[in-house]
């Protein structure tokens, strides 16, 4: 939402947690049921559920498990409800094949990943490998998720709103794709007062309800009859192929007046643009690509300038291959990465300019 | 002339897909007579399993949603909670409620929540070819249990119904069977107390169905009747659990 119209909203501000903007926006967004399961660093969000949902109108539950958390939401979702959870990698790779089944039966639904360090158990410091995991199907099928990964507080807050929104648009699954840093940080926001339709006026035809006036509905993914799956898969792909030309969403810093380009997302691209800043004080000319949408990645912005990019995650380069695809051999590319608890510094960003800049 | 025999309104003109002499087929229509006796029919959401009654949505005319394998009892959760003044039913294996699915069943059994659960007992798993379910009896030979279930190594037979009646939170848990006339009839009444049961608020209602699966049992359909009354029922007996 662009700050004119917040200003005309009621402007009310908040000292907050990124965890609890992702929860306090979900509820006025109308999301009505949210179940979730305790794992660091996400626990504020559910703690925040589990004190605000049922005084608002909500239902919280702690589920016994992941998979049955999102299970819980698949059914909440079929019946017509604006529906959440949210977890943190362990968890999320448990949530996949619920996932899939989300994607398979068209139920709009947001399901939150405030990343942590892995593969397996890992740690609990902020991580950003599960990339790949999130913009590539990481269930099994052909699927995508809608992907929006806040970089800020502040954006928490707003972007959960428009993942409901999106996510119901176009009946995907949804996901805000954060990190431990992000979900533990507080920053001031500014809350909207957001109108969210309620489940009596919710337009979702599909929804089940009781078949009282009209023939019965049924939510699926079973597609036994030979063509009939390859029929539902191509309705998929060419939904897929609307979303990618509409949604994709980025935020770009001096690029009118680059050689190098910084590329990095979510609380990357809080160090990376330090570092812009911090060098276009010594005259360095550097800007920076921050994909706000990871799924659909913004290729447009990249479209535009085929200068040398710098791609910047808290994992071993896993946007670093969209950013490939992106560019498509047209500019070079270099990488910084650090995961399992490391975080690219802006030092370590500044040096690796530097190095590029006179190379 | 009062009718009193008929096409169940909730049950579609449709022929099915289970073998000769399988237990769905039957299971499925007592519900809808049920459904349609209780006048629910447009208030109902029946959650259909996974296992060989996946496409029971097909065959039941009212709103259903599939529920990924061992999951329905999640599903009819989150249905459950949004939509209070529905009726919502499982309809489950006991590979589906009793194996994979375990945690989910225990645990909304255990919350109490308001559902109706149907579980078919068939001592295998159907579906994906006749494998050993964690209801399958000793000695009963499947194709992963090549020379009979042997406790030492796959342990016994799984009496989740009386596992689930120690909690306080289910109300009502009765085991039924298909195999005679009678017991069918009692097998009705006991799917219409648990619809009931919801429909009043009471709480987690169960019924285990034991329910033949001639094809995967090696028997002919009454053989199959038989080995219900002769031999599963010694492992599972029926009546009221709580
Ligand atoms: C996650 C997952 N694992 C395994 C399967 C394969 N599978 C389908 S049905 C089934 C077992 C069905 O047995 P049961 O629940 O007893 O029902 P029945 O077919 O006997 O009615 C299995 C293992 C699956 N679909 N999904």
């Amino acid at each position: 939402m662009d700050s004119e119209k917040r200003q005309k909203e009621s402007r009310v501000k908040l000292l907050i947690t990124g965890n609890e903007a992702i929860a306090e926006s979900a509820i006025q967004a109308g999301c009505r049921f949210y179940a979730g399961y305790p794992i660091t660093p996400q626990n504020e969000l559910t703690a925040y559920m589990a004190h605000h949902m049922q005084d608002r109108g909500g239902v919280f539950i702690q589920a016994e498990a992941e998979t049955a958390a999102i299970n819980m939401v698949y059914g909440a979702s079929a019946a017509g409800a604006r529906a959440m959870t949210s977890s943190s990698s362990p968890g999320i790779s448990l949530k996949q094949e619920g996932i899939s089944y989300l994607a398979g039966a068209e139920l709009p639904s947001v399901i939150v990943n405030i990343m942590r360090g892995g593969p397996g158990l890992g740690n609990i410091a902020p991580a950003q490998s599960d990339y790949f995991q999130a913009t590539r199907s990481g269930g099994h099928g052909d699927y995508h998720c809608l992907v929006l990964a806040p970089s800020t507080v502040q954006e928490c807050y707003d972007l959960t709103a428009l993942a409901f929104e999106l996510s119901d648009k176009y009946r995907v699954p949804a996901i805000i794709l954060g990190d431990g840093m992000l979900g533990q940080m507080m920053e001031p926001i500014v809350v909207t007062k957001f109108r969210a339709p309620s489940l009596k006026q919710s337009n979702k035809p599909w929804a089940l309800t009781g078949c009282k006036d009209r023939k019965a509905n049924v939510v699926k993914s079973f597609y036994l009859k030979e063509g009939d799956l390859e029929k539902f898969n191509l309705k998929l792909q060419s939904k897929y192929q609307k979303i990618q030309r509409e949604e994709e969403r980025w935020e770009e810093l001096f690029l009118n007046d680059v050689k190098i380009v910084l590329v990095a997302y979510g609380s990357m691209a809080r160090i990376a643009k330090g570092a812009v800043k911090a060098l276009r004080e010594k005259g360095k000319k550097v800007g920076l690509i921050r994909p706000i949408s990871l799924w659909p990645f913004p290729k447009k912005a990249f479209a535009k300038i085929r200068k040398q990019y710098l791609v910047i995650e808290m994992s071993y380069g896993q946007m670093l291959e969209d950013v490939q695809l992106a560019v498509n051999g047209q500019a070079g590319i270099e990488f910084l990465g650090r995961s399992g608890g490391g975080v690219p510094s802006e030092a370590e960003i500044i040096a690796k300019v530097n190095k590029i800049y006179h190379g | 002339m009062d009718k009193i025999y008929a096409h169940p309104k909730s049950l579609r003109d449709v022929s099915t897909h289970y073998c000769p002499g399988c237990g769905h087929g039957l299971a499925h229509r007592l519900i809808t007579e049920v459904v349609d006796e209780l006048g629910i029919r447009e208030k109902v959401i029946g959650v259909a399993p996974v296992g060989c009654a996946v496409v029971a949505y097909e065959y039941w005319d009212f709103d259903c949603s599939e529920a990924a394998h061992g999951r329905a009892l999640a599903v009819a959760t989150g249905i459950k909670r949004v939509r209070p003044e529905n009726i919502v039913f499982t309809y489950q294996g006991d590979g589906d409620l009793a194996a994979i699915g375990t945690n989910e069943t225990i645990h909304a059994a255990n919350r109490g929540e308001n559902l109706s659960v149907f579980f078919i007992n068939n001592a295998v798993y159907g579906m994906t070819g006749g494998q050993m379910a964690p209801t399958t009896l000793l000695n009963q030979k499947t194709s992963t249990t090549p020379d009979g279930r042997c406790a030492q190594l796959q342990g016994f037979p799984l009496k989740i119904s009386e596992m689930l009646a120690l909690l306080p939170g289910v109300k009502y848990i009765e085991r039924v069977s298909l195999h005679s006339p009678q017991e069918i009839i009692k097998t009705k009444k006991a799917m219409k107390k648990a619809l009931i049961n919801q429909m009043e608020g009471i709480g987690f209602s169960l019924v285990e169905i034991l329910s033949p699966c001639p094809t995967y049992w090696g028997l002919s359909p009454k053989p199959a009747l038989d080995w219900i009354k002769n031999t599963m029922v010694k492992e599972f007996p029926l009546g009221v659990i709580k």
